[in-house]
């Protein structure tokens, strides 16, 4: 049944049939398919009414197939001569033409298409020298020439623009259906001769007929309407899209399954008068419009551009289409957008606009806020700072979501936007940097336990936060360890391993340090002899983790000696090779105060309870006494002594009773001393933080300037002051900006400490010393 | 003094000649010469202490007085200078005699007018900077590398006051009330011998701060424009 396989599969207007069809290919009705068949179906009928058929195509070619229709008339067969034969062919073919051309005809009948297709069937079954294929060939390829020519060629040439289009459209429409009727007629040429022959199918050479003779001719005109109605609806008019999408169609189609057509004769020119129409259109509006105005312009364009792909041009058209205008009206300007002088994105993310702007308009609100306060206290950490400090976090998160979607993440953007929160970050509010309320605010945040999440931590500058969190770790005032490492997961995340690494590293050491206290509790419950005599915990810290701190040489009163001791033999039988400097400016104390009325647990810090337990040995101290036996600077000790003779709990009695301490002042233990608390907390106000951390930040900055001027000089070996002083500014960028002054300052100590020196004829030049 | 034989004529005369340009080992061998080694030992031990056979403070006031200079003068620091004296108001023989060689001076006297010589000589530009930095190194005391305000204060006046009388008053008077530093080091007090030669006073018109001037010159410079208003 070789004839049944070789069954092409039956142009779509005969789905009619196409139960039938299944039926003989054995498959089963799919009852969807038929549904949209039928809708299918009527908008072919539709299209086709003029040629609706009711006939049974596909059965009538089994039975060629089965010989059927070849047999009855072989036995009856005369040669059919060439001419005649193409006589009746001709007519069948006048008949579509004037079908086509909408002249009154009456439709193909059943019988009209057999004699048709069996006449080609016999010229081409003839034995030769009358076996025509060749001819019929040919002349079925006249046949569209001739048409063409004569019809289709001069209707269009004499219409143009808009009109011209629907000529074509119209043309090609009833060409697609001549190809497809007249290739029924000949079909038999498809099955044998053209496939031995491996000549072109017949619905190809109908389709190159058409290409060849209308689109080679027409198809310039035909993209220049098209681009120029493009334009109009570009400017605003309106324009009947359908018929572009029908003209485009056939760009496509006349491919025959290759782009290259529409590619070549019509994308081409519309990127390109897309490109030129939007750089006219660009440099107009750069000059007139602010930059988010123009952006919003381009944001539109680009739009309307993505629009006019998906409703008529090809979907491949639009890649090339929408980078053509990004580029024209983007990435040409870009630089200009950006630099643009009063509204450029640069200006705007950082001047007195947007970013910057808000952002100062916050710092001046909580500065008014904190200067008002600023009369009734002093160190002011409240509330407005904090609504200030969410308030700038909301700023940047918005400002982070432009860059990130509107600006595609583009490095410059990000850089415009941390220069700007810089800027303005930088500008102090009430006596304290934004950095430093930042980190207090993150501080407060960890302290409530709070589940914010802390978008840019970046802002914080490292020794800042380092700090805190120390402090912060130190003090257990953290409500969640697990919150403190996820904080620092997110900082690392975003700032690097480096960063954090040493915030890790202090967070490891709490955890470690509670190790530590459990193994220093067995170790005491094991050797009853090594009994401090009161109970003790001892954090151990790494050294190099932690910010440092300034141990001083606390004179300890006895039982606090015997606890040092005792955990300094129990760290022994741990390690041998680590020193252990203890820090008592860290230390807290629980400390039983026996007063007239009750005895009242106080808690204090260690330097505190040093100064009572002093106490204990005699009533009265004065200022110098008391200094002497603690060996603490005045600092510290005018401190302590304020904090428990001047504040909120006077444990001590001042003589003279002033509000201060001053070295010639006496104490004397005041047991007239009570509180409604059972315990009670006595706080050290901390030596002057803000002083002592810009301290440590100018230290750390002071030994990065150095660590650069010697690396740059010992690489360069000879460098002029300003070559160094330029690369030192470079190098230190990334993490902070050093002041000239400073460097200088740096230059010079290195001078002498023998690391650089001034060459002697020029004073302008160092030289690194080896 | 009885003279001592041996060599001839010639060398006498250009011994004791010119001093300018006399080779000192020539002349060392010759009688003059060495007579007038002899008398600077002399003189040198008539200052000694015989304990440490150098020339202390003491030695170096009584030194002074007979010069009729005061110790606190230049000159004496010019004289140490000379000698490329090691530490400060200590005299070993080798410096004494090689100071007193160059200077050609045997006696008091003698020495009295080297020193003014020595004088005009150290205006001559080149030689004045090696004295101003031997003048820091002189002070300095052990292992130190900076000199205190105050002594710098001195030794400005000392060695730069005659030449550069405003400046060197308002870079004193500045140095008295700025905080930021407490002494001084060797690249700095250079920097002020550049200053002073190079800056036109009182306009400080060429004074570029963007060069490499010591940071306490730059602070210097603000502020005396800060006073003008």
């Amino acid at each position: 049944m070789r004839a049944i396989k070789e069954i092409r599969k039956p142009p779509v207007a005969d789905l009619e049939n196409l139960h039938a069809y299944r039926k003989v290919k054995g498959k089963k009705k799919k009852k969807k398919k038929t549904k949209t068949l039928k809708q299918r179906r009527k908008k072919k009928s539709e299209r086709d009414s003029h040629l609706t058929q009711v006939f049974n195509w596909n059965k009538w070619l089994l039975c060629v197939d089965l010989g059927l229709v070849g047999k009855m008339t072989m036995n009856q067969r005369n040669t059919i001569d060439l001419d005649q034969g193409w006589d009746f062919m001709q007519k069948g073919i006048t008949k579509l033409k004037n079908i086509l051309e909408g002249l009154p005809e009456p439709q193909f009948s059943s019988e009209d298409y057999m004699m048709l297709y069996t006449t080609i069937y016999n010229m081409c079954t003839q034995k030769p020298p009358h076996d025509y294929s060749q001819q019929l060939y040919d002349k079925y390829r006249e046949s569209f020439e001739e048409y063409i020519t004569s019809t289709v060629l001069p209707s269009l040439r004499e219409k143009h623009d808009e009109f011209m289009l629907r000529e074509l459209v119209k043309r090609w429409l009833n060409h697609k259906i001549m190809v497809r009727w007249l290739s029924r007629f000949f079909h038999y040429l498809d099955r044998y001769f053209i496939a031995r022959r491996s000549l072109p199918a017949l619905k190809e050479v109908g389709l190159t007929c058409f290409r060849d003779l209308v689109y080679q001719e027409i198809n310039g005109k035909v993209r220049d309407a098209v681009i120029s109605l493009i334009d109009q609806e570009r400017e605003g008019e309106q324009i009947d899209r359908a018929l572009l999408k029908n003209v485009l169609d056939i760009f496509v189609e006349i491919g025959m399954g290759q782009m290259n057509y529409y590619e070549n004769d019509f994308e081409d020119a519309m990127l390109k008068d897309t490109a030129a129409y939007y750089s006219r259109k660009a440099s107009i509006w750069i000059l007139d419009d602010s930059c988010p105005d123009y952006m919003l312009k381009a944001e539109e364009c680009l739009k309307r551009e993505k629009d006019r792909v998906s409703n008529y041009l090809h979907s491949s058209s639009e890649a090339k289409l929408l980078e053509k205008v990004q580029h024209e009206l983007l990435s040409v300007y870009a630089t200009q957008l950006l630099e643009k002088e009063h509204s450029g994105c640069h200006a705007l993310l950082r001047d007195d606009k947007h970013v910057t702007a808000e952002g100062t308009t916050l710092v001046k609100q909580a500065e008014d806020a904190a200067s008002n306060k600023k009369a009734e206290k002093k160190d002011v950490v409240g509330l407005q700072e904090q609504v200030f400090v969410r308030k700038v976090i909301e700023l940047h998160d918005k400002f982070m979501a432009y860059v990130n979607d509107c600006f595609l993440n583009h490095t410059l953007f990000h850089k415009a936007l941390k220069e700007a929160f810089e800027i303005f970050c930088n500008k102090g509010v009430a006596g304290s940097s934004s950095a430093e309320l930042l980190a207090t605010f993150c501080d407060n945040i960890l302290k409530k336990g709070g589940s914010e999440k802390l978008s840019d931590l970046k802002l914080l500058k490292k020794p800042w936060r380092r700090k805190k969190l120390a402090r912060r770790l130190l003090f257990d005032k953290s409500a969640n360890d697990e919150h403190e490492r996820s904080i620092l997961t997110k900082l690392k995340q975003q700032c690097g391993g480096q960063f954090t690494s040493k915030m890790e590293g202090m967070v490891t050491d709490l955890t470690l340090a509670r190790e530590n206290q459990t193994s220093f509790e067995e170790y005491l419950s094991n050797n009853r002899n090594a009994n401090p005599g009161t109970d003790l915990t001892v954090t151990v810290l790494t050294t190099g983790f932690w910010p440092s701190y300034k141990s001083s040489d606390l004179n300890l009163p006895a039982e606090m000696v015997k606890c040092v001791e005792v955990f300094r033999e129990f760290y022994q039988t741990k390690t041998k090779h680590r020193k252990l400097t203890w820090i008592y400016s860290l230390g807290t104390c629980n400390i039983n105060g026996k007063f007239e009325q009750k005895t009242i647990e106080m808690i204090v810090s260690t330097y505190q309870a040093a100064a009572l337990l002093l106490f204990n040995a005699s009533d009265r101290l004065s200022y110098q006494e008391i200094m002497t036996q603690l060996n603490l600077s005045d600092d510290d000790v005018v401190r302590v002594l304020h904090s428990l003779s001047c504040a909120k709990y006077k444990i001590l009695i001042k003589e003279p009773n002033t509000k201060t301490v001053s070295p010639t002042d006496v104490f004397e233990f005041n047991s007239k001393f009570t509180d409604k608390m059972r315990r009670i907390k006595i706080p050290l106000p901390p030596v002057d933080e803000k002083k002592k951390v810009i301290e440590d930040v100018d230290k750390d900055r002071r030994y990065a300037i150095d660590a650069s001027i010697v690396r740059i000089m010992k690489s360069r070996k000879v460098l002029g002051y300003q070559q160094l002083v330029m690369e030192c500014v470079e190098q230190l960028g990334r993490m902070f900006k050093p002041d000239v002054k400073a460097i200088k300052k740096r230059i010079e100590d290195l001078i002498t400490r023998d690391y650089l020196e001034r060459d002697k004829d020029n004073a302008n030049l160092f030289k690194y010393l080896a | 003094m009885p003279r001592t034989s041996s060599r001839k004529g010639t060398t006498n005369s250009t011994a004791s000649g010119n001093s300018s340009t006399v080779d000192l080992f020539r002349a060392a061998s010759g009688k003059a010469a060495s007579k007038e080694l002899e008398r600077i030992d002399q003189l040198f031990y008539s200052y000694a202490s015989n304990s440490s056979g150098m020339i202390d403070p003491e030695g170096i006031e009584s030194l002074c007085s007979d010069l009729e200079v005061d110790h606190t003068d230049v000159r004496v620091l010019m004289l140490a200078w000379k000698m490329q004296a090691e530490k400060q108001g200590y005299f070993t023989l080798d410096e004494w005699r090689s100071g007193l060689k160059g200077l050609r001076a045997d006696t008091i006297l003698k020495l009295k007018k080297a020193l003014l010589d020595l004088e005009k000589e150290r205006s001559e530009g080149h030689r004045t900077a090696d004295f101003y930095s031997y003048a820091f190194r002189y002070c300095l005391t052990g292992e130190a590398k900076s000199i205190d305000i105050e002594s710098i204060c001195l030794l400005l006046d000392l060695v730069l006051g005659s030449h550069f009388r405003p400046q060197i008053d308002a870079l004193i008077q500045y140095l008295k009330i700025q905080i930021d530093y407490k002494v001084i080091n060797m690249d700095q007090w250079m920097g002020f011998y550049r200053f002073c030669n190079e800056i036109s006073f009182p306009d400080l018109s060429n004074y570029d701060p963007d060069l490499a001037w010591p940071l306490i010159l730059d602070n210097f410079v603000d502020w005396l424009r800060s006073k003008r208003g």
